[in-house]
């Protein structure tokens, strides 16, 4: 049974810090980022920020730097950090501590890279950068380097299991563990394609090695990587929902073979489906998009079973504490704790954010949504509330887990929780709103002399959801940076690790924890869903198109 | 292993339910005809190379009474031509294609929505029913003036 680990294992300082490094740049890129969200919402309304605030000097500088470091920096920083703590304690291992460290400052000087690309203004390229549009040399190996950062803890975390595999033959691999591992094996499979467009097209062709790019190669081998990458954002925050917040209700793991199997499924249907971002792309065949529409409604399977375990398991921590009823149960669960609060506040708009998705991915009705504000109001749901919202949760204990000390402020936690919830709902909806209606995304809205009279009520919005966002993102870190220095010393606090309502024991089919044969799959389908198409558009390469940098 | 039979239900329901949604996607793109752009649309412009109609440069041709077709030409950060006229009811085939980066072409209440890349021509094809203003959008960044780059299309009513 895996009871709580801690108590059998004294983490040394080196690595409490290496996780609290992790985290705190993580989470110091999203303030950055969400600060120049907040003057791209401001924008849109018609109030230009960026003539006042020069930390960036125009609208797409700060956009690219919103992108690159929400989505790339601070998911990949914390994870990493969020996921070795997690591997560690489940297996009551230690973690190799050196390759830790090494894949600490790989990813880091990675990140010093990109910054200088991106605040240079030499790279003002969004983080799809999508070629012709050239960036800044820095700009593309930095941001390898961080996927190279990914890849070595996939390395530490998948030698981690083998090793505990050999020690404890027979059983099955602890659940933190195991959503660890699938998690970075699946985003170590997928990452493939975006290294080898980074590293050996795009950063060769910055500094004038190769003369020109094949643009659909390019946006092909972008969305190989870059629609499994949103699993990867969201795979950890299912490790909380999954194995920690069941225990932090005081519930159980409704259903641990359904749990494994939903886990293990997005490694094989993670992938084939990057052609749902390429829908109105000419010179890709129409028949290969809908088969990545069948596929990519196929990955919604897991997330359906998510919500019903997930739930589930919720129910069994409401009913133990006293609720009844049909839905007694969702107001005795504990609101009051900040991290409870937080995942259940992401559920909530994540779930949302799944149905807008899958009209994202419904083939043909994509030519009305298609890059306009829809796309952002369905990701800020799913990215910027159930994942981001999720890690906030996971780092109220956290940190004070690593730190020894107590949190700074509970309730600035749980009030903190309910203004994000409350300023996604409304700038999602704004955005949505804007986006059925036309609006353009990734566009200074607030400038364009097409700006529909129409668009002017969904902007505010954005903008007034944007704001409250902003100052709920600051509680989060005032609070942390409180908790981190300013903070008494607190007791202990225990890492909540779940266990299943039913203990299945040996009874678990050894193919729910077995990795290989769902990597095969995964191979498998990517083979079926990209040989054609990719043997067609490479056999057509031309490399041909220049590069051009008009920012 | 175990599993709850509610659990059960509820995993054959929403996979119901996402076979219905694609069986409605399936209907309305191949027996309704609300398509996707694929590779057959690599075409260049019917029989247009060379003197007026040369394909290097924007332009718009009647085919046939009430059959236009689009030359259209995207750079940083303008489209050529950028204001077209057409009587309603007309059925209009843009071909589009960029002379530098990637940039977009979607016309507002239509179906017309298109990457445009530099070495691939999009194809779209839509009739306007409706007499008014449609305004048209790049809706993929292209740089500084990204959001400077649009046009429109007249319907005059007839």
């Amino acid at each position: 049974m895996s009871q709580v680990a801690a108590k059998q294992y004294e983490m040394p300082r080196s690595e409490r810090n290496l996780y609290l490094w992790f985290i705190g740049i993580g989470f110091a890129h999203l303030m950055v980022g969400l600060f120049l969200g907040f003057m791209q919402g401001m924008q849109h309304a018609g109030i230009d920020l960026y003539r006042v605030i020069p930390i960036v000097r125009h609208y797409y500088q700060g956009l690219t730097a919103h992108g690159v470091f929400n989505v790339l920096v601070f998911t990949t920083f914390f994870i990493a950090g969020f996921l070795l703590f997690a591997t560690g304690t489940s297996l009551k291992k230690p973690v190799p501590l050196r390759l830790g460290w090494v894949t600490f400052w790989v990813m880091t000087i990675g990140l010093a890279l990109t910054d200088y690309a991106i605040f240079s203004n030499t790279s003002s390229v969004l983080f799809t950068a999508y070629s012709p549009l050239q960036a800044h040399w820095t700009f593309y190996l930095g941001l390898a380097l961080i996927v190279v950062g990914t890849w070595l803890q996939l390395l530490i975390v998948g030698r981690m299991v083998l090793d505990w595999r050999k020690e404890n033959p027979g059983q099955r691999t602890p659940l933190l563990a195991f959503g660890a591992l699938t998690t970075l094996l699946m985003w170590g499979l997928a990452s493939i394609p975006l290294a080898i467009l980074f590293v050996g097209i795009l950063l060769p062709w910055s500094l004038n090695l190769i003369p020109g790019v094949d643009v659909l190669l390019n946006r092909t081998l972008f969305w190989m990587s870059g629609h499994p990458i949103v699993y990867f954002w969201l795979l950890p925050a299912y490790v909380s929902w999954y194995f920690m917040l069941p225990k932090q209700v005081g519930g159980k793991l409704f259903s641990e073979p359904l749990a494994r199997l939903a886990f293990l499924l997005f490694i094989p249907l993670s992938l084939p489906v990057g052609f749902h971002h390429q829908y109105v792309d000419p010179g890709v065949s129409e028949g290969y998009k809908y088969i990545h529409a069948i596929l990519t409604f196929a990955v919604f399977m897991p997330s359906v079973m998510t919500a019903f375990t997930v739930l589930a398991s919720l129910e069994t921590g409401g009913r133990a504490r006293g609720g009844k009823g049909l839905f007694g149960w969702v107001r005795a669960l504990p609101w009051g704790d900040q991290s409870v609060s937080a995942q259940l506040l992401a559920m909530v708009l994540f779930a949302l954010g799944g149905v807008s998705g899958l009209m994202n991915a419904s083939f043909n009705m994509n030519l009305v949504i298609h890059n306009t504000l829809f796309v952002p109001g369905h990701f800020h749901l799913t990215v910027g509330t159930g994942s981001a919202l999720t890690f906030m949760g996971v780092v109220y204990w956290l940190v004070p887990h690593l730190t020894g000390r107590r949190l700074f402020s509970r309730k600035m936690a749980v009030l903190q929780t309910w203004l994000w919830f409350i300023g996604m709902a409304i700038m999602s909806r704004g955005m949505s709103w804007a986006g059925m209606l036309g609006a353009p995304r990734r566009t200074a809205l607030g400038a364009a002399p097409y700006f529909m009279e129409e668009w002017v009520l969904p902007s505010w919005f954005t903008a007034i959801g944007g704001i409250i966002l902003t100052v709920s993102g600051f509680m989060f870190f005032f609070n942390m940076l409180g908790s981190l220095w300013l903070a008494p010393k607190g007791q202990k606090v225990e890492v909540p690790v779940a266990e299943p309502l039913i203990d299945e024991g040996a009874r678990m089919p050894l193919w729910l924890d077995r990795f290989t044969v769902w990597a095969g799959a995964a191979v498998l389908l990517v083979a079926i869903a990209y040989t054609p198409t990719l043997v067609r558009l490479i056999s057509d390469a031309s490399f041909t198109v220049p590069g051009l940098s008009p920012f | 292993m175990h599993i709850d039979k509610y659990e059960r239900n509820w995993i054959r329901l929403a996979g119901g339910m996402l076979v219905v949604f694609l069986l409605a996607l399936t209907v309305s793109a191949f027996f309704l005809g609300i398509q996707l752009p694929g590779i057959a649309d690599h075409a260049t412009p019917v029989a247009a190379a060379g003197g007026e109609f040369d394909v290097n440069r924007g332009w718009v041709r009647e085919l046939a009474p009430g059959r236009y077709e689009v030359n259209m030409r995207a750079r940083v950060w303008a489209f050529e031509p950028n204001e077209i006229r057409i009587p309603a009811g007309s059925t209009v085939t843009f071909y589009i294609h960029s002379d530098d980066i990637i940039h977009g072409f979607k016309i507002q209440d239509t179906t017309v929505s298109l990457m445009v890349f530099p070495d691939v021509t999009a194809m779209a094809t839509y009739t306007f029913e409706k007499p008014g203003e449609y305004p048209f959008v790049c809706h993929e960044y292209c740089g500084a003036g990204h959001h400077f780059m649009s046009g429109r299309i007249i319907v005059e009513a007839l």
